[in-house]
């Protein structure tokens, strides 16, 4: 459903170990979002020097005061700080629910939830919805420290499994991730990897995955967002549609969430050789020329 | 009662002298979602090239002290992609196209206007003279007047009769009105103005430069005092000539800053990026800025602040 552009009321602003947690009334955009979806919203009052939007990956939807949102944020830079900083009955001008959600199977599937950092956030409102369709779902958090985890009471609550892995050793096992993908992804048995994460983090999530041919569903946080409304082209990547043709996507309208095979994760950054409109490429000789005809749809 | 919008530029009746800028609504489908792309005045679709082009790799804006520095390099999907989606899906919302184009020479903007004119439904065309010139070792065509007549004239003879042609002019001339005047003898039936200015932000953390592609242009409110100034001296040389105001407009109020200083038409730019419905919002605010100085046509207001203050006086109730 179209995305709506609200003022919301703020309800709760709250810090949750390392990061900030905010909940807004915005009953428009609550009863469209389906996880993976994510706020746009804009900082520093209607004179502000801060043009940019913060874009935030929706934590959570209650039906209280018509429809709230909540969305889980690190308080690191202006913006965030301004919105941390916020009071309830503050009014917020929010743009949302943006964004392509997490597909969910149809039939009941060994789900494993992978969250790194406030990356976590989003997996929740998944797992609820995949509990609906009764998809056993695991969980798989990580975080340099164990204020840095998000989510790891929840997720020992409502997941069939959850394994916690932290660099400096502070909460569950010392390592990242990655480290402990591969048993995890065995004990489980796991069908489908949804994945929240930084970058550098999906990047072998997703080489391990097409090792054991598992599908991964990954939520990128990466090239950050400027408007996230795909007016601005800020936040490209390079995704490979269905034709095999590479385009340069943007993350907020073709994503955020993506199909781990589809982004060319080794290329992020860049402009392939071969990706349609890259210096030097040369239209194909064909019937209309089709290579620029198909828009990437991820899933 | 609110006053009268509709602005009339030669043949062309427009609901509203409120513009999107260049590359700064998308394909329009974006923008639609949150306003209604047929009660703005023209939408100015993002530069369209003769050949897809993919852009700059990401990191392609930074934040900036109330304004953006940007480097897309101009991804386009062709102009036949253009012709083929973006421009028929505007056409039947009811949107007014304006055509933004870009090339590296001036036969590839002579390519383009011959292209646009054959399909139906252009409004006219923006002669983006930002691009860097093939022929100049890369320097922008909007920095010559001789290299940014040529490119007007290839796009003026090459477009159809009915469609006018404005040159988008860069404020990084040093006589902008040269340059200006260039480009109206060469046949452009209007301006734009103003383009980027470059810049240059360094990332703390990484050390480097933020943007992918190093330097930028510095767009949003932040330039808007340079962009009335190109203005207003370009109305001075050319009173007749119509003119796009475009740089940072947010409210009603900077459009009517714009009006003032001789802008028949504002475009709304970076600002779309923060608020992706403000011009329904802006053209709402000029209304009633305009009705609270008791004027009834905004065409009336056009070039107001060139009046001598005497006979500004006598016209009392001018705020």
């Amino acid at each position: 459903m179209a995305p709506v552009q609200v003022r919301g009321t703020v309800l709760t602003v709250r810090r949750v170990d390392a990061y900030v947690a905010m909940t807004v009334v915005a009953p428009a955009i609550a009863t469209r979002f389906r996880p993976g979806q994510f706020l746009a919203v804009a900082v520093g009052g209607p004179a502000s020097s801060m043009l940019a939007r913060r874009t935030f990956s929706v934590h959570d939807v209650r039906p209280d005061h018509g429809g709230t949102v909540e969305f889980v944020f690190p308080a690191r830079e202006p913006g965030a700080q301004w919105l941390a900083d916020c009071r309830a009955r503050d009014v917020l001008d929010v743009v949302g629910p943006l964004g392509r959600p997490f597909p969910v199977p149809r039939d009941p599937a060994s789900c494993l939830l992978l969250g790194v950092g406030p990356g976590a956030a989003p997996l929740f409102a998944l797992a609820s919805r995949l509990a609906e369709r009764n998809c056993p779902t695991d969980f798989l958090l990580g975080a340099e420290s164990a204020d840095r985890v998000f989510g790891a009471l929840t997720a020992r609550r409502t997941g069939r499994s959850a394994v916690i892995t932290t660099t400096d050793g502070s909460l569950g096992s010392r390592g990242s991730v990655t480290d402990l993908l591969p048993t995890v992804v065995a004990q489980a048995r796991t069908d489908v990897i949804y994945a929240s994460a930084p970058l550098s983090v999906l990047r072998p999530v997703c080489a391990l995955a097409a090792r054991y041919a598992i599908p991964v569903q990954a939520l990128v946080a990466e090239p950050p967002m400027t408007c996230g409304t795909g007016l601005c082209m800020g936040c490209v990547l390079p995704a490979v549609g269905k034709d095999g043709i590479t385009r340069m996507v943007r993350a907020c309208v073709d994503g955020p969430v993506f199909r781990g095979d589809q982004v060319r994760w080794d290329d992020v950054g860049t402009i392939p050789f071969d990706a349609l409109g890259a210096p030097g490429w040369k239209p194909r000789p064909g019937p209309g020329g089709a290579a620029s005809e198909e828009r990437t749809h991820a899933g | 009662m609110p006053a009268d919008l509709r602005t009339k530029i030669g043949h062309l009746d427009l609901p509203s002298p409120i513009l999107t800028a260049a590359g700064c609504a998308g394909t329009g489908r974006e923008l639609a979602q949150f306003t209604d792309v047929a009660r703005i005045g023209a939408v100015t679709t993002m530069s369209v090239t003769l050949e897809p082009r993919a852009g700059n790799p990401a990191p392609r804006l930074a934040e900036t002290p109330s304004g953006l520095l940007s480097a897309a390099g101009l991804q386009s999907p062709g102009v036949d992609g253009f012709l083929r989606r973006d421009l028929p899906w505007l056409l039947s919302r009811g949107a007014r196209a304006v055509v933004s184009v870009a090339g590296h020479t001036a036969r590839e903007y002579g390519e383009l206007a011959t292209r646009l004119s054959d399909a139906a439904g252009v409004t006219a065309i923006e002669v983006n003279l930002g691009c860097p010139d093939a022929a100049a070792s890369g320097r922008p065509f909007a920095l010559d007047p001789g290299a940014a007549g040529q490119v007007v004239a290839a796009v003026r003879g090459s477009a159809r009769y009915d469609i006018p042609v404005f040159a988008k002019l860069s404020p990084e001339a040093g006589d902008i009105v040269s340059i200006a005047q260039a480009c109206v003898t060469a046949g452009a039936d209007g301006l734009s103005m103003i383009n980027t200015l470059p810049g240059m932000v360094i990332d703390p953390v990484s050390l480097r430069p933020a943007l992918a592609g190093h330097a930028g242009g510095l767009s949003g409110p932040a330039i808007r005092p340079i962009a009335v100034r190109c203005v207003w001296q370009v109305r001075e040389a050319l009173p007749d000539v119509p003119i796009i105001g475009t740089g940072g407009v947010r409210t009603g109020r900077d459009a009517l800053e714009f009006l003032l200083a001789g802008a028949k038409l504002v475009a709304v730019g970076t600002v779309l990026f923060h608020d992706p419905s403000a011009c329904a919002r802006i053209q709402r605010e000029l209304e009633e800025e305009l009705a609270a100085r008791g004027v009834d046509r905004v065409t009336d207001i056009v070039g107001r602040a060139h009046q001598s203050a005497g006979y500004a006086a006598e016209r009392r109730g001018w705020v």
